[in-house]
């Protein structure tokens, strides 16, 4: 960055969400992922000729859920609009969306960055169709599509240009991100494309009252990558003003390999989508009362959380907020913490030993599958010492990949800790016995020489032992 | 009012619409959408400034359908009729550049 | 007298009657349409007659264990052809679609094939039905059975066809600006356009989806009658279908027209109506007072910026919803081209005909940027006030009157060279798909020329019950309207 003069990023977000719906917007396929190819169309999905649309009411609720909660205003009559361009993974060559009715306006969403709040305004949010996919083939030097994901149900959240920079705008799609997973409106993943980002940025002089012209990146699916796409951006058209060239309003591709932005369309895209009123579906007419409906059913978002679990389980900020950042999560932790008593130990599981679980197999809070009930069990198991530490962290494992029952896995294997000090008196009194070396040492001032002994006790009873008891009788028969 | 319609327009539509005209027939193109426009100025008599733009006629609104798969694996139905295919899947010329 | 002259509910009538077996009226329709294609070519498809019969033998089967009792069980339909149909070539009369075998059928479609009907082929019609003669056709015009040197009207021209030559007792057939009425009016037939939202859109390839509408052609307004209640019904396939009230039809044909109230708009009387058309429509209004019907004349309102919000609705629409021909999933894609853009364009410029391409040009640039209030808007604002101007009429009236076209039915080749004449002459149909009303198209008599000319009824939203008691009285009076191709048909 040359130049005497000071820039300024001005960002706003196009942010399509696709919602966990079980089947599409407009007619009965199924929305699961990673079908084979065109496995879910139907006529409809496909634009074959004479086919309509029929809105699924799912995605309404969804929507409007999601415009309560980043506290827009719900459209009460909104309409769908066509929006006219040619591309093979749109089989109509028009997407049904929403222009002129959105359903949610005038919204904002609170991020804090560094201790700082802020609000970001959402100018609207609005329901569209997916479009299919395109891969390339090289042996036919050609694209195939497969329409498995086209008219899947997204809603596009359109943020006013209010980001200032890369930490704000990871802020605010992680806000968003949790907000939408709480709803249980969508999984939000990034890089299997259930959450994308379009970056719209300009750079203006500090000060400055107009906004400088702006460039849409398409499709940024990591926050690593938006951090880059934004850093990359502002760079090239500081580039251009500082040389006395113009910024030009376009379309532009983020190669995150390259770490380059391209432009994106020809001469043949007109970028005039000749929107008009859908005339095959009947606007949608939204009452008090469905809107009072959708916000009885709100869930206790994560800031709420936050605060209630350090008053309630006396958890300190920084461990609230990392059990509240998945509901799945909070939820799990509730439960469990209900059920055995111990939240301390309930919250120490989800932190550590699930994160790091969720990190090895590659899966996000939401994939979790076992149930509270079985890590209760797991925390009671180890508080009235049935079970020792290392058990349990095996015994855990089992339950994070197989939601087994840790009391029933605990008898069958033979796990239970041994507390019962003849038994162990007996096996100490052997290893002693058959470590004259150790135990010379030992009694030489040699005071580790104890952890060996503990250790050859632990692998004799199979690691059930119960580590305080083999120190306290080791240590007294070594002192006898 | 007497509309004219020039080449770029002719052309820009022709983009939108993926229609390639070529000589004559962009001629007679021309010549019959600047009629068109010219007949439909005939509106323009009408004062509708506060008359809201009538979408649907009837007052029905909020047809749905319920949230559940009702459709199997309709891959073969779709690609019946494709003019190029691979296996399960329609080939258009590359996307990719 | 060959079984092609009954009407379809009398055929009925003699197939459970055990008179007569599916299997002959298949095989009297299948020789009719054999004796008269060459000079009629009312078909696009016909389907092939083993299949028709063996069609007709699963009716009987039906029909002979009380599984089928209503009246068109075993009775001939043609099908307009941008109806799909499940298995059978489905072209719109379009080069794009010539290879197109639908794998769904048209709900329509559906319940005919329910109801016991056979079809025996898929009609021509104008491309995309964007025509009022049947010439668009990529396959080659019909021939009007009055006048084989004159058009049938269209869309719908094959069906219109079909149906006054004796080939088909009924057809069905789809408007979106008259494309039922007016075909209807020059060849002698009747049909009608329901209220729209009464017959589901499913299985219709779209022209306008704001106006297009299923509806019957046949030989007379009660099996006008029995089709739609047959056809008609809430579908959830078509969002824009409605669950009526009322679908009994029939009982509403011999309800008599004693103390019905009849407007006659001035307004379609005036310059542009054929004097002679003027004189047989108006005849028919003192027919309908003659048995106690209230005539009286109004000034409508509006009339002639009707036809230019149509084209700006109808062509915008039809723009969009033929953005789906692209040589990609279905249909015609061209031979030669090099990428993805000229792959569309080439495809889509020899595909498309040269009126559907108009209408797609024209459409694309009212909806365009810059272009779309001047145009579109405000073609829908003016819809707003024609609706407007009807619902005040139909305040005062239950039914309006008037012609369904200028004048009898055009030579060949003398429309398609000035569209813009064309598009004139649907000046009494297009605000009843405008405004969503059933309108009736019935013959009131011969011009000077031997042509058929036609009436038109039209009712409020849903109120078909007064066009049925008004068309059925005055056909009482009438008698019926034969062409020569008929009358070669009884003389079998």
């Amino acid at each position: 960055m040359s130049g005497m003069k000071q820039y300024e990023t001005v960002i706003g977000l196009e942010v399509h969400v696709e919602l966990a719906t079980k089947t599409k917007i407009f007619c009965g396929c199924s929305t699961a992922f990673g079908g084979a190819p065109n496995t879910h169309t139907c006529p409809v999905c496909t634009g074959m000729p004479g086919s309509l649309p029929v809105l699924n009411k799912q995605v309404v609720n969804y929507a409007i859920a999601v415009g309560l909660a980043t506290n827009c205003q719900i459209t009460r009559k909104c309409k769908f609009d066509r929006k006219n361009y040619f591309y093979p993974d749109n089989p109509q060559n028009y997407q049904i969306s929403q222009l002129y009715y959105p359903i949610c306006r005038d919204g904002h969403v609170d991020i804090s960055v560094n201790g700082n709040r802020k609000s970001v305004g959402i100018h609207e949010i609005h329901m569209e169709e997916d479009a299919g996919k395109l891969i390339h083939d090289n042996w036919l030097d050609a694209s195939l599509v497969d329409y498995n994901r086209s008219g899947v149900p997204l809603i596009e959240i359109v943020s006013e240009p209010d980001m200032r920079s890369s930490e704000e705008v990871i802020a605010y799609l992680e806000k968003l991100r949790t907000t939408i997973q709480y709803l249980g409106a969508s999984d939000c993943k990034l890089q299997e494309g259930s959450m994308r980002a379009d970056v719209n940025l300009s750079v203006r002089e500090v000060g400055a009252k107009q906004f400088g012209t702006r460039t849409e990146m398409k499709n940024i699916n990591s926050f690593k990558a938006i951090a880059h796409a934004i850093a990359g951006e502002t760079a090239r058209q500081i580039e251009l003003l500082e040389d006395g060239k113009k910024v030009i309003q376009e379309t532009r591709r983020w190669d995150d390999n390259k770490g380059a932005s391209f432009p994106m369309r020809s001469k043949e895209d007109a970028k005039d989508y000749r929107y008009f009123p859908e005339p095959d579906l009947p606007p949608i007419v939204i009452s008090q009362e469905w809107i009072d409906r959708i916000k009885s059913q709100e869930p206790e978002f994560k800031e709420a959380r936050m605060a209630r679990y350090q008053k309630e389980y006396g958890l300190t900020a920084y461990d609230a907020d990392i059990l509240t950042d998945s509901r799945k999560v909070a939820e799990t932790f509730e439960k469990a913490a209900a059920i055995c008593g111990n939240p301390k130990k309930v919250a120490n599981w989800l932190m550590d030993d699930t994160m790091r679980l969720l990190k090895d197999h590659s899966m996000d809070p939401e994939d979790i599958r076992f149930s509270p009930e079985h890590l209760a069990a797991l925390v009671k198991l180890t508080d009235d010492n049935t079970i020792n530490s290392s058990v349990a962290a095996e015994v855990f494992e089992k339950i994070f990949t197989d939601d087994i029952d840790p009391e029933q896995y605990v008898k069958e294997h033979g796990l239970k800790q041994v507390n019962d000090a003849g038994a162990l008196e007996e096996t100490i009194r052997g290893i002693v016995a058959a470590n004259p070396q150790s135990v010379a040492d030992y009694k030489a001032g040699k005071k580790k020489a104890i952890g060996f002994l503990v250790g050859q006790t632990m692998k004799a009873m199979k690691g059930k032992a119960n580590p305080g008891m083999v120190n306290q009788i080791l240590t007294k028969i070594l002192e006898e | 009012m007497a509309h004219v319609i020039d080449d770029e327009t002719i052309d820009y539509v022709g983009i939108l619409a993926k229609l390639e005209l070529d000589g004559e027939e962009k001629e007679k193109a021309k010549k019959d959408m600047a009629q068109m426009l010219d007949y439909v100025d005939m509106l323009n008599e009408l004062d509708t400034d506060s008359v809201e733009p009538m979408t649907h006629v009837f007052p029905v609104n909020n047809v749905f359908r319920e949230d559940v798969v009702t459709n199997g694996d309709g891959s073969e139905e779709a690609l019946a009729n494709a003019p190029e295919r691979k296996e399960n899947q329609y080939v258009v010329p590359k996307t990719f550049i | 007298m060959s079984l092609m002259n009954l009407t379809a509910v009398q055929l009925g009538q003699k197939i459970r009657a055990k008179e007569v077996s599916v299997q002959e009226a298949a095989q009297a329709s299948l020789e009719s349409i054999d004796a008269k294609e060459d000079r009629l070519h009312s078909f696009i498809t016909r389907i092939d007659r083993k299949k028709v019969l063996a069609r007709a033998d699963e009716v009987q089967k039906k029909i002979d264990a009380g599984e089928l009792t209503g009246p068109l069980a075993g009775v001939p339909v043609a099908v307009k052809d941008n109806m799909n149909t499940k298995g059978v070539l489905t072209t719109a009369a379009s080069h794009i679609l010539d290879n197109f075998v639908p794998r769904f059928s048209a709900t329509a479609v559906e319940r005919l094939e329910q109801a016991g009907a056979v079809i025996v082929g898929k009609t021509n019609m104008d491309e995309f039905a964007m025509g009022s003669t049947t010439e668009t056709s990529y396959f080659g015009p019909t021939a009007n059975p009055f006048d084989t040197t004159r058009v049938p009207g269209g869309s719908s021209g094959g069906s219109a066809a079909a149906v006054s030559g004796a080939e088909v007792p009924y057809a069905l057939g789809s408007d979106t600006g008259g494309s039922i009425r007016q075909p209807c009016a020059y060849c002698g037939a009747t049909g009608i356009k329901p209220t729209y939202g009464t017959v589901s859109r499913y299985g219709l390839i779209a022209y306008g989806s704001s106006l297009d509408q299923i509806g019957p052609i046949a030989k007379d307004v009660s099996d006008c009658a029995a089709i739609l209640e047959t056809i008609a019904a809430p579908d959830e396939k078509d969002s824009t279908s409605i669950r009526r009230d009322s679908y009994a039809f029939t009982k509403s044909l011999t309800e008599g027209v004693k103390g019905l109230k009849i407007g006659i708009p001035r307004d379609y009387f005036g310059e542009g109506l054929d004097p002679e058309v003027k004189k047989l429509v108006l005849a028919a209004a003192d027919v309908l007072k003659s048995q106690g019907a209230i005539v009286e004349e109004f000034d409508l309102s509006l009339v002639q910026y009707a036809i230019p919000a149509y084209y700006l609705i109808a062509c915008a629409e039809a723009s969009s919803n033929l953005e789906r021909f692209d040589g990609v999933k279905y249909g015609y894609r061209t031979k030669d081209y090099e990428e993805l853009h000229q792959m569309y364009k080439k495809t889509r410029s020899e595909g498309f005909g040269p009126e559907v391409r108009r209408r797609i040009m024209l459409g694309s640039f009212v909806l365009s940027s810059g272009y779309y209030d001047a145009y579109y808007l405000k073609a829908l604002r003016t819809k707003a006030l024609i609706k407007a101007a009807f619902d005040k009429a139909f305040a005062r009236y239950d039914v309006i009157l008037g012609p369904v076209a200028p004048t009898t039915a055009p030579k060949m080749n003398s429309s398609l060279a000035d569209p813009l004449k064309m598009y004139l002459s649907d000046v009494y149909t297009v605000s009843v798909n405008l405004c969503c009303l059933p309108g009736l198209s019935l013959p009131c008599g011969l011009a000077s020329d031997g042509m058929p000319v036609g009436m038109q009824l039209i009712g409020d939203c849903f109120r078909e019950d007064n066009l049925f008691r008004a068309a059925y009285a005055y056909e009482q009076a009438r008698g019926p309207v034969v062409s020569p191709f008929a009358r070669e048909e009884a003389a079998k």
